[in-house]
C-alpha cells in the first residue's frame, strides 16, 4: 500500500483524524498541542497519527494536501486545515458544527 | 534577518497587504539564538475577499514555496480582509508556547 492509500484509509476510516507531533497525551509542538485542546474543547472523538514516528506519511502529508505544515485535520474526509485555520473556525462556532455533524451522522 | 526580509519582500508584492506582520518567533522554540525557522505573519489585504481559509493559507504558503521548502519549519498563518480586521480591533491571535518537539519538518 503506497502512502497516499495509507492516508486516505485514515481519513477515510477515522471521522476526526488529526495528523500531528506528538500524541494527544504529549504533543511535541505547540501548534500539535492546540489542535488537540481544540478538539477536546469541542467534545470530540477523534484518532491521531504521530508524524514524528512514521517519516513516510510526515512527507506524504504534504503534498497528499498540498499543505506545507504539521498539525493537520481531516473531517469526515476531507481537509480542514491546520491549528491557526481549527482555532479561527472555532472561535466561529464553525469547528464545533462540523464536528458534530460527523459524529451525528 | 535575511529570511524574515524576502518574507516580508514577498508578501508585499504578492498581496499589496493593508497591514503585514512578519514576526520572528524562533526564539519561542528549541533552536539556536538567532535562528529564522518559526514565523507567524499577520497579514490584511483586499487578496482575501471572497476567498476561504484554507485558500487564504494556500495563496500565502504559494508565495513562500521557496521559504517553506527550505529553512522555514513552521509559519503561523493568520489573514484577514480589511473588514476582518476592523471587526477584530486589529488583534491577532497568540501562538501557542513551543512544547520542545523535533526539528525540520
Amino acid at each position: 500500500m503506497d502512502v497516499n492509500e495509507r492516508i486516505g484509509n485514515l481519513i477515510s476510516s477515522n471521522g476526526v483524524m488529526l495528523f500531528m507531533k506528538g500524541d494527544r497525551r504529549f504533543p511535541m509542538c505547540g501548534f500539535s498541542g492546540q489542535a488537540i485542546q481544540l478538539l477536546e474543547s469541542c467534545g470530540a472523538v477523534y484518532e491521531t497519527l504521530n508524524v514524528l514516528e512514521d517519516d513516510e506519511i510526515r512527507q506524504g502529508i504534504k503534498a497528499y494536501s498540498s499543505w506545507p505544515t504539521i498539525p493537520q485535520l481531516y473531517v469526515g474526509g476531507e481537509f480542514v486545515g491546520g491549528s491557526d485555520i481549527m482555532m479561527s473556525l472555532h472561535q466561529q462556532g464553525e469547528l464545533q458544527r462540523l464536528i458534530k455533524e460527523t459524529q451525528t451522522a | 534577518m535575511q529570511v524574515q526580509t524576502t518574507i516580508e519582500q514577498k508578501l508585499a508584492a504578492g498581496l499589496q497587504p493593508a497591514v503585514l506582520q512578519v514576526i520572528n518567533e524562533s526564539g519561542m522554540h528549541n533552536v539556536p539564538a538567532g535562528s529564522e525557522s518559526h514565523f507567524k505573519v499577520v497579514a490584511v489585504s483586499d487578496a482575501f475577499v471572497d476567498l476561504g481559509l484554507v485558500q487564504r493559507h494556500r495563496q500565502i504558503n504559494g508565495l513562500l514555496a521557496d521559504e517553506l521548502a527550505g529553512p522555514v519549519h513552521a509559519l503561523s498563518l493568520q489573514a484577514f480582509t480589511p473588514e476582518e480586521w476592523v471587526a477584530r480591533g486589529g488583534q491577532f491571535d497568540a501562538s501557542p508556547d513551543c512544547l520542545g518537539g523535533s526539528s525540520a519538518g
